[in-house]
């Protein structure tokens, strides 16, 4: 018998309220060392809600827990200082400032150590060669793939040690959708953990392990992609 | 895996093109400058002003440009450095230089006080709660006439000095406010460039973005406001300094209006801007006193046709063009 592997992130009864509005209702999820779960559900259910609770971005109850000591609430520098690293839905690149800035930033908490920055550079670099054409052009220039390659490379710059990727298919073509997946499917098997958040559900059931079904802030679901024979499995847990 | 990069002597020559775009807003505010060192008098004087607002305009930046968030109430600070500084000279006869210091602690001190909670305000309700700080800085030089003569003012107060050496005359006072106004700009550069610099511009472009990354969203904020504080108190000493004159008026919200309009018209979030916005501003009534009547008229056309046709400010025109490279 193998021992189950080991618990990284995991949630508890995490409920989330912007106001009065309950958002996320006592969500339990876990993702495993080298996992990529993606969390699917259509628009509204309350996805981005479970990324920005865990960050401490939203007022919440319950707990979330990394490496089984308790994530610091409503304190997101805390809790990416612990390398929980979100990449926001829109990206939130910053646009006026160049791709080299971007990566830069993203590298903030790291001062000073030269050798360890070009090596984080390096390895952005290689997995995203584009953003090295582009270091000194203005981001908000650039195309939205491109974008989204600048965002999960800053990610990368702070050295997660688990990715929370809300969306990073929005607005983009099949064609960039396919390379961006593509580049998830290789951070996976290097055994980066990733949490995704994605509308698309095709896409991201190719890459995931598990996947997490939310609907009206309820994960009504969790599954595994290997049983899915068809669409219609899905869609029953959309209208549930 | 090899980085994709140019060479040392294509970026030396990328450098060599953008240099004279570059350069030219430096060197026409230099000619102006210059100009006004050389013929001495009114022109000294007005060119003497432009360059404390420089100062106080290049904090601005740091605090809306960069940081993007808003403050109405920057005059609050240079009352309380040029205050301070006037009320230490004339009353406690302090020598200028530690006056001038002791202005800028205390308008930072206070900033602290006030920013720390009001700074948790976002968008207009921050822009309201900055504003009424500027209305009770008012309030309270009109009223506390113990110690500022309330509308009376404080007059005699000493021209900028260094110990017993005093500086009188409009051209060496042109002298030394060109020398701190681009000890300023330098300044507002290096912090651009810097870690800090840098997570104020994140704050700017996406606070949940800077969060996320692990910028002290708070702290990044708190520390613009105090660093633009310190410009503006700065700024507010300089001024009382050069006129030997302050009364409640100097601070009050057209202040504020002259400021916001240097910081747009100049370029806002760029280094230059203030610079040229400042010298422009200035510059532009005297330009136009020769249509006397109409002066208010043409001056006003000439805000709107420029915020129209450089919407960015005119320092855009002079940015670096590989900067923004088009999207494929």
């Amino acid at each position: 018998m193998t021992a189950a592997p080991a618990r990284i992130l995991e949630t508890q009864a995490l409920t989330a309220r912007y106001g009065h509005v309950q958002a996320l209702s006592a969500a339990d999820i876990h993702v495993c060392a080298g996992e990529l779960v993606a969390v699917l559900g259509p628009n509204g259910a309350g996805k981005s809600t479970l990324l920005r609770a865990i960050l401490g971005l939203a007022s919440t109850t319950g707990t979330a827990s990394f490496h089984g000591e308790p994530l610091p609430r409503q304190d997101p520098v805390a809790v990416s200082s612990r390398g929980v690293v979100l990449v926001p839905e829109g990206r939130g690149i910053f646009g006026p400032m160049t791709v080299s800035e971007n990566l830069q930033l993203g590298a903030y908490r790291l001062r000073g150590d030269k050798a360890e920055y070009g090596r984080r550079l390096a390895r952005v670099l290689a997995l995203f060669p584009r953003l090295g054409e582009r270091l000194s052009q203005t981001a908000g220039s650039m195309s939205g793939g491109e974008q989204q390659m600048l965002a999960i490379g800053r990610a990368l710059m702070s050295d997660p040690k688990i990715l929370l990727l809300d969306e990073p298919s929005l607005g983009l073509a099949p064609r960039v959708i396919a390379e961006i997946m593509e580049k998830l499917a290789l951070l996976r098997d290097e055994g980066l953990p990733i949490l995704l958040v994605e509308q698309k559900a095709p896409a991201a059931l190719k890459l995931a392990q598990r996947a997490y079904v939310l609907v009206l802030g309820r994960i009504v679901a969790c599954l595994d992609p290997r049983d899915l024979s068809s669409h219609d499995d899905l869609a029953k847990y959309y209208f549930h | 895996m090899t980085l994709p990069n140019t060479t040392s002597t294509e970026r030396a020559g990328l450098l060599l093109r953008a240099w004279p775009l570059q350069l030219l807003p430096w060197a026409v505010s230099a000619a102006i400058v210059g100009y006004a060192f050389i013929v001495g008098g009114y022109v000294a004087t007005v060119i003497a002003f432009a360059l404390v607002y420089v100062v106080f305009v290049t904090g601005l930046n740091l605090f809306m440009g960069f940081a993007n968030q808003v403050s109405f109430g920057q005059n609050a600070f240079a009352g309380l450095g040029g205050y301070a500084s006037a009320i230490l000279t004339t009353t406690y006869n302090w020598p200028v230089l530690p006056a001038m210091i002791a202005g800028i602690v205390l308008a930072v001190v206070i900033a602290l006080i006030i920013g720390y909670p009001t700074l948790r305000l976002k968008g207009h309700y921050l822009a309201m709660a900055t504003l009424a700080i500027g209305l009770i800085t008012y309030e309270i030089a009109v009223e506390w006439q113990s110690m500022t003569q309330g509308y009376l003012g404080i007059s005699g107060i000493p021209p900028l000095g260094i110990g017993s050496y005093e500086i009188i005359s409009d051209r060496g006072q042109l002298a030394i406010l060109s020398i701190v106004a681009l000890l300023a700009v330098f300044i507002a550069a290096r912090i651009k460039s810097s870690r800090m610099g840098r997570a104020f511009l994140a704050l700017g472009a996406s606070e949940n973005a800077a969060l996320a990354l692990g910028i002290n969203v708070s702290r990044t904020k708190l520390i613009a406001f105090l660093t633009a504080a310190a410009f503006a108190a700065l700024a507010g000493a300089l001024f009382v300094h050069v006129v030997g004159y302050v009364s409640p008026e100097v601070f009050g919200l057209h202040m504020v209006i002259l400021g916001f309009t240097m910081l747009y018209v100049g370029g806002i979030g760029s280094i230059a801007g203030p610079l040229i916005g400042a010298l422009l501003i200035s510059l532009l009534p005297e330009v136009l006193r020769g249509f006397k009547d109409y002066q208010d008229l043409f001056y006003g056309t000439a805000l709107i046709l420029l915020l129209i046709y450089a919407p960015r400010g005119l320092a855009a025109f002079f940015e670096r063009r590989e900067r923004t490279g088009s999207a494929s």
